[in-house]
Formats: structure tokens, C-alpha cells, sequence
């Protein structure tokens, strides 16, 4: 039959009050397996208390190449900055 | 695209690694950056994958359940350690299973320190301390490597080699403090495998001609030379502090240099275990095919299994 197992991606809480993070991929047959051996590859040191798999083929990525449309309108927004506005010295605590 | 425009890429490429930024997956890289980085880590992929077999080797013959729970962990973790760098170099656009076909027929490569045989218990020692020693000043660099994904498998596998290493000590050290037989027997692995160990540091300099491209692209952050003199160095004192003897007549401390002047690398052998003629290379690679064929039947069960729960969703939501 000869089919490659899917690949997934593997993201690790590591422990909890911290968001899951992106830790690698894998290959597995299915989702079970493919948190069984997320268990195994990434979390042999007690690395997390909770594994996310998605297989790779669902997640849309933005493309480096518009990283200018998308991501440099923000870089003029200075007012969206605490430091944006002025203030008089004597002002605490804000 | 035209020359000048791919030209001008390069440049920034170029430039971008310079000022110490990462490359991801997505980014636009030159095509010979892409080559280089899946040739160098497919096969320390396989470095790692091959590299259970001397060890796997010896596992149902450890002497305590202290020493077997240990060496199974430590290959573990070299699996491990494999599967981080394929799915690292996967995200360069090779499948995995052409990179297992590239080491399946001889056309990717292996660390030559994997086709000498373990023959006995202390080798289990030697190449803890001295193939994961090697290793480590290896690998330490290439967690700063450019390439994103290279460098935080690597960031991973260095924490875990520590262990490696000092296991593979104190393995040896037990022995070299033991019965006159068992220091021995650790003195002839340490016999047997430190010159291959200075070998794993590649070619002299002079022979390297990667060595500046590699540099540029942190792959490499000082010369193989450097790199094997900092191996003797680090561990000449450690021989030393268990009794044992490094099997080089020519060592000998450079008080000026500050480091030690050791003897010649035999480096016919070197290159005829590249080629394919060291002890050991046909048997990994039957072992390892065996392995991969042997395990067909369970990789197309396993898809099966996947189709047919698939179906079943299907059927009862029709
Ligand atoms: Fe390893
Ligand atoms: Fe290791």
C-alpha cells in the first residue's frame, strides 16, 4: 500500500496558567496516535501537562512575502502607545 | 525572476543571517541554502537513527536494571532526537519518506562513528562519554544556527545530551575503579574508540572546503580543528582522573598553546569507512532496511485503521 503518514503539528502546555506552544511535528496515522506519540517525542522530561495535534495540512499560514501589507500599517500607529501622550511630570501612577 | 533580482535577494538573505536573524520555513532562501540544510540535517537525522544500533545492541544484556532502564532511555531520546531533526528538515519541502530513501540506498550519509561494533559492555561507556562528548561540542553551535526549525531541535537535543554523557562516564568510571579485568576492558574500549572519536570532528581544516560558506550560514561557528582540540583538552583530564590511558605515545601537554599536541589521525581509515568499508557499515544499513520493511505491514495497518473509522463517521451521519 505504501501511503506516508499524515504529519502533524504538536503544541505542549507545559504547565497550566501557560498558553500551548508549538513544540514540532510528527507523523501518525491518525489523531490518537498522533498524541500518543507526541507524548512520547516531546514530552519524555515532564516538558507538559497537555498536548494539542492538528494535522498540518489544516492550518493556513500567511505568506513572509505580504509580511509588508499585513504586518507594517501597525508601525506608524505610535498613539496606540502608553508613551504616545504627554503628560505632566508631577502625574503618578498612570 | 531575473539574475540581477535573484542577485539582489541573496544580498538581503545574506545580510539578514549577518545581522543574526533566523530563517523560517516560508521565507524566501537561495536554492543552495536549501540543499545544504537538508543534506547536513537529514543526515544528522540519521546520525541519530543509526546510532541506536551499537547501543540497541547491548540493552537485554545490561548488567543492572539501573544501567537498562538508563541505556534505554538514552536511545530513546537519540529516536527522539532523530524525529525532531526529520520533521525539522521536512519543513524544507522533502518528504520523510524520500529521506529515508536517500539512507535506505547509501545515497545520504551517517556519522562514521556508528559503523564500528560494540564488543563489549564498556563500549557502552566509551561511546556515552566520548561519541556524546564528541557530539555535544558538535552540536552546542548549531543551536544558533540560522535556520529556525534546525536550531530549536537542536536547542532540545543539547539539554538532553548531558545525561548522555554522564552516564557513558560513569559507566566507565565504575569499571576503570573495579576487578583488574573490568579495567581492562574499559581501557581497550577507550582504545578502540578514541581515535574514531577525534574523527567524528571531520576532515582537517585544510581538507574542508565548506568551511567558509558553513560559517556564513552557522552551520559552523569554529573549524573542525578547533573543535577536535577542544575535545582532547576537555577530555585528556578526565582519562587521567580515572586511570585511564589515552592511546596516543604523541600526547603531550604545549604549555604555549595551552592545550595538548596529540598524534596523526589515520585518515585512509577515515575515509574508507566514508566510503562504505568500515566494520560495520553493511550490517547497520541490513539492520536498519530490515527494520523499515519489517514495519511495513503496521504503517499500512495503521492508514487502514484510520480509512475505515473514517467511513464509519461518514456512514452514520449519511
Ligand atoms: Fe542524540
Ligand atoms: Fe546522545
Amino acid at each position: 500500500m505504501k501511503k506516508e503518514w499524515p504529519l502533524w503539528e504538536v503544541f505542549v502546555r507545559s504547565k497550566n496558567g501557560l498558553e500551548h506552544r508549538h513544540f514540532g511535528s510528527l507523523h501518525a496515522a491518525d489523531a490518537d496516535m498522533a498524541l500518543v506519540n507526541a507524548r512520547d517525542v516531546y514530552t519524555r522530561r515532564s516538558e507538559g501537562v497537555s498536548i494539542w495535534v492538528v494535522e498540518s495540512k489544516h492550518i493556513k499560514a500567511s505568506n513572509p512575502e505580504h509580511n509588508g501589507e499585513l504586518f507594517e500599517p501597525a508601525q506608524d500607529k505610535v498613539y496606540r502607545h502608553p508613551t504616545f501622550y504627554d503628560l505632566p511630570d508631577e502625574i503618578k501612577h498612570m | 525572476m531575473s539574475e540581477a533580482q535573484i542577485k539582489s535577494l541573496e544580498e538581503e538573505f545574506e545580510a539578514r543571517i549577518a545581522r543574526n536573524e533566523k530563517i523560517e520555513p516560508k521565507d524566501w532562501m537561495p536554492e543552495k541554502y536549501r540543499k545544504t540544510h537538508i543534506r547536513q540535517m537529514s543526515q544528522h537525522a540519521h546520525s541519530e537513527i543509526v546510532g541506536m544500533l551499537p547501543e540497541g545492541n547491548w540493552i537485554t544484556r545490561a548488567p543492572s536494571l539501573r544501567r537498562k532502564v538508563a541505556l534505554l532511555a538514552k536511545v530513546q531520546d537519540e529516536a527522539g532526537h532523530g524525529l525532531y531533526l526529520y520533521s525539522a528538515t521536512e519543513t524544507l519541502g522533502v518528504s520523510r519518506d524520500e529521506l529515508f530513501e536517500q539512507l535506505h540506498t547509501g545515497k545520504a550519509k551517517y556519522s562514521s562513528i556508528f559503523n564500528y561494533p560494540t564488543v563489549t559492555w564498556a563500549d557502552m561507556g566509551a561511546i556515552g562519554w566520548l561519541v556524546d562528548g564528541a557530539a555535544i561540542i558538535n552540536q552546542v553551535p548549531l543551536c544558533g544556527a540560522s535556520y529556525g526549525p534546525y536550531a530549536r531541535a537542536m536547542v532540545r537535543v543539547c539539554k538532553e545530551e548531558s545525561f548522555h554523557q554522564r552516564q557513558g562516564y560513569e559507566l566507565i568510571l565504575t569499571l576503570a575503579k573495579g576487578t583488574p579485568e573490568q579495567k581492562e576492558m574499559a581501557q581497550d574500549a577507550l582504545n578502540r574508540f578514541w581515535w574514531p572519536a577525534l574523527m567524528m570532528f571531520g576532515p582537517r581544516d585544510d581538507d574542508s572546503p565548506n568551511t567558509e560558506q558553513s560559517m556564513k550560514w552557522k552551520l559552523k561557528r569554529k573549524t573542525n580543528d578547533e573543535l577536535r582540540q577542544q575535545f582532547i583538552d576537555q577530555t585528556v583530564p578526565q582519562a587521567e582522573l580515572i586511570g585511564l590511558t589515552i592511546p596516543d605515545p604523541d600526547l603531550k601537554w604545549n604549555e604555549d598553546k595551552g592545550g595538548y599536541d596529540s598524534g596523526k589521525i589515520n585518515w585512509d581509515e577515515f575515509w574508507q569507512v566514508v566510503k562504505g568499508h568500515g566494520p560495520c557499515n553493511k550490517k547497520r544499513m541490513n539492520t536498519r532496511v530490515a527494520a523499515w520493511e519489517n514495519g511495513q505491514w503496521v504503517r499500512d495497518a495503521a492508514i487502514a485503521h484510520r480509512e475505515k473509522q473514517e467511513q464509519r463517521k461518514m456512514n452514520k451521519t449519511a
